[in-house]
């Protein structure tokens, strides 16, 4: 018992009680992790679900937005260049919230339009309408990427807490409880050797006394059959003497 | 840190090649900022990928871009650097591009929750 891995600590009564509440805490804790661990587990499945959903979406709509470049390219002719040259000012921008769950913060992006639309009057000579068109497809391709965006960030947030929360459940759950419950065995085993040498030693006082009343008793019964009147011996003590004071 | 970023909308930066960030700028993504760095990059075919590499770097680096979208067979180049950043923000997607069709299995994030799901089940 004592070769195993325990808290290295005095048994006493005091110890014991330590340690209980100690281990009743761990015990509290333990369920409270496991909890949290599952809040975070059926949420990280969530996610999960919905990336994989919105992954295959995604590539639908990029699709899309691909070829629609093609037919604007086709109407109006090559205009990448013109387009890469003329880049000054995002139109659409992202802003991130919070959002917690069981105490873990994960980032939320939201997409959102602001200023004007750099490339207001690419296609009027001709082909506006799948310039316009090709816009929309890939505005919504965005929009979906910023869904995307956060599902994954979320994703990597969760994986990382789920790691770490199951890791403490696990560490409470095979090492400090056990630790615990071995040092509060250790205690018990000590208190109750304790109890058990402070027993014999009262019973072996107790035999030691009565041996001795037993020899005085024989010694006693020894003088009363030598002839000596005990009692008259002792009654000499009680002769009144004045002078006696104790 | 928390209120500065609610404050200022960030970036969606790009890399991918000349049609995926063409498209993506005519969305309204693009932007030069007062530097002149734009926060997209065209990679064709004869782009060295240390170059790829770094313009990767840079962007995570920049605390004004929040998320990065790169073309999967770009990020296929460099994914030794795009496994090395594990930090939730900023968010790298892997997208499809024209003509490399979107592999399930390859991506980085998906490939995190191996295990869970099979990668096969991912496609459907």
């Amino acid at each position: 018992m004592s070769g195993k891995d325990r808290l290295a600590i005095f048994p006493s009564r005091g110890a014991q009680m330590l340690i209980k509440g100690r281990l009743a805490g761990a015990q509290k804790g333990h369920g409270l992790l496991k909890k949290k661990a599952d809040a975070l587990q059926v949420r990280f499945r969530m996610i999960l679900s919905k990336i994989i959903e919105t992954k295959t979406l995604m590539g639908d709509v990029m699709k899309e937005a691909a070829f629609s470049l093609a037919e604007a390219k086709f109407t109006t002719g090559d205009f990448n260049q013109v387009v890469l040259q003329n880049v000054t000012k995002a139109q659409i921008k992202i802003r991130s919230k919070k959002d917690n769950v069981a105490g873990v913060t994960l980032p939320i992006f939201e997409s959102y339009t602001d200023g004007t639309d750099t490339y207001e009057l690419a296609g009027l000579a001709r082909g506006g309408q799948q310039l316009t068109k090709l816009k929309k497809n890939f505005q919504s391709a965005v929009k979906l990427l910023v869904e995307l965006a956060s599902l994954q960030t979320s994703f990597v947030t969760l994986d990382e807490v789920i790691k770490i929360t199951n890791r403490r459940v696990n560490a409470i759950e095979h090492v400090i409880i056990p630790r615990l419950e071995r040092t509060l065995a250790y205690i018990i085993s000590e208190l109750d050797e304790l109890e058990r040498e402070e027993f014999y030693r009262l019973k072996k006082i107790q035999d030691k006394k009565k041996i001795i009343k037993e020899k005085a008793e024989a010694r006693k019964q020894a003088a009363l059959l030598a002839g000596q009147d005990l009692a008259d011996a002792a009654n000499l003590l009680d002769e009144g003497d004045e002078d006696l004071l104790f | 840190m928390a209120l500065s970023m609610a404050v200022k909308g960030k970036l969606i930066s790009v890399i991918g090649d000349e049609d995926t960030c063409v498209g993506f700028l005519l969305g309204g993504i693009g932007e030069i900022n007062k530097n002149r760095h734009p926060n997209f990059m065209v990679v064709d075919k004869n782009t060295p990928v240390s170059e790829i590499e770094e313009c990767f770097r840079r962007f995570i680096k920049r605390d004004d871009i929040d998320i990065i979208l790169i073309n999967q067979n770009i990020a296929e180049m460099i994914r030794h650097v795009i496994d090395s950043h594990s930090a939730p923000v900023p968010a790298v997607l892997e997208i499809p591009s024209k003509d490399h069709p979107y592999d399930a299995s390859k991506d980085s994030i998906l490939r995190r929750a191996k295990g869970m799901f099979n990668p096969d089940d991912l496609v459907r």
